[in-house]
């Protein structure tokens, strides 16, 4: 029952729906309690729950969706919000760090960028960045390849990362004299 | 020594912890002389940090623990077992 939070969390994330998330998170305890004499003692817990989950998720959705393609996500330059953020600073000389330019944004924010990325690159960045899971426990819930799970992680923060620019972009929290996009 | 394009090309999996320690002594062997990617790394060190701050803080619905529980309670399965399994 402790991991029921970080469960419901990261449910929300993938379904973006409270009713959908509690469904899931209650399918996620009982599909684990049932099968709970093949986790293997010694072995994660957590990452056992969450392959679960990530599963339930990908089951029950799979249909509502068309096969989500790497191709859905536009391509987004390196670094991307780094090099936008570092020539700001130089410019405005205002704010005097980049941690206190990422504490401008709002909770809503953060996990709104996250959320309207395609599920193929959210559950990446979901995975690694809020539950800080490894490429290997990653590639095991997706059941893709490791050098799969650190291409979706590359683009889809990318994404979200342009994302979080355009929210400060409409917020007036920036100036974007130099942009061509 | 590794030069900036290479240093760049680990951030990723060096911020995700998933550099060996050689590896990670390549990268802080340049990152000690090069200002640019050091601060290219503490900024994604810091994103990261940001992200997981402000996305792992929903509160779990008291409705949806209570039914939760309430599960728990009865043999729901019909394996003879009540209860949480992990506790047993």
């Amino acid at each position: 029952m402790e991991y029921a939070p970080q469960l419901y969390s990261t449910a929300l994330r993938m379904t973006r729906n409270a009713a959908d998330a509690e469904d899931l998170v209650q399918e996620t305890m009982m599909r684990g309690y049932r099968s709970f004499d093949t986790f293997a003692e010694g072995t994660n817990l957590r990452a056992w729950l969450y392959r679960i989950l990530t599963n339930a998720f990908i089951n029950r959705y799979r249909s509502k969706q068309r096969r989500p393609m790497e191709t859905d996500l536009a391509d987004v330059e390196d670094l991307y919000l780094y090099k936008r953020v570092s020539t700001m600073e130089n410019a405005a000389g205002s704010l005097s760090a980049e941690d206190q330019f990422l504490d401008l944004f709002t909770d809503d924010e953060v996990k709104s960028a996250l959320e309207v990325l395609p599920d193929t690159f959210k559950l990446p960045v979901v995975l690694a960045d809020v539950e800080g899971f490894a490429y290997k426990e990653i590639a095991e819930m997706l059941d893709v390849p490791v050098g799969t799970v650190m291409s979706r992680l590359h683009r889809g923060r990318k994404a979200m990362q342009k994302e979080l620019y355009e929210y400060a972009k409409a917020r007036g929290l920036v100036d974007t004299p130099q942009d061509s996009d | 020594m590794a030069d900036c394009k290479e240093t760049l090309n680990e951030l990723e999996p060096y911020i995700d912890g998933e550099l060996s320690a050689d590896a990670k002594e390549h990268i802080h062997g340049h990152l000690d002389g090069c200002v640019d990617c050091q601060q290219a790394f503490e900024f994604h060190l810091e994103l990261k940090a940001a992200i997981r701050r402000k996305v792992n803080n929903d509160e779990l619905p008291s409705g949806l623990l209570m039914r939760l529980e309430s599960c728990l309670k009865e043999d729901f399965d019909g394996d003879g077992n009540v209860g949480d399994p992990s506790d047993r």
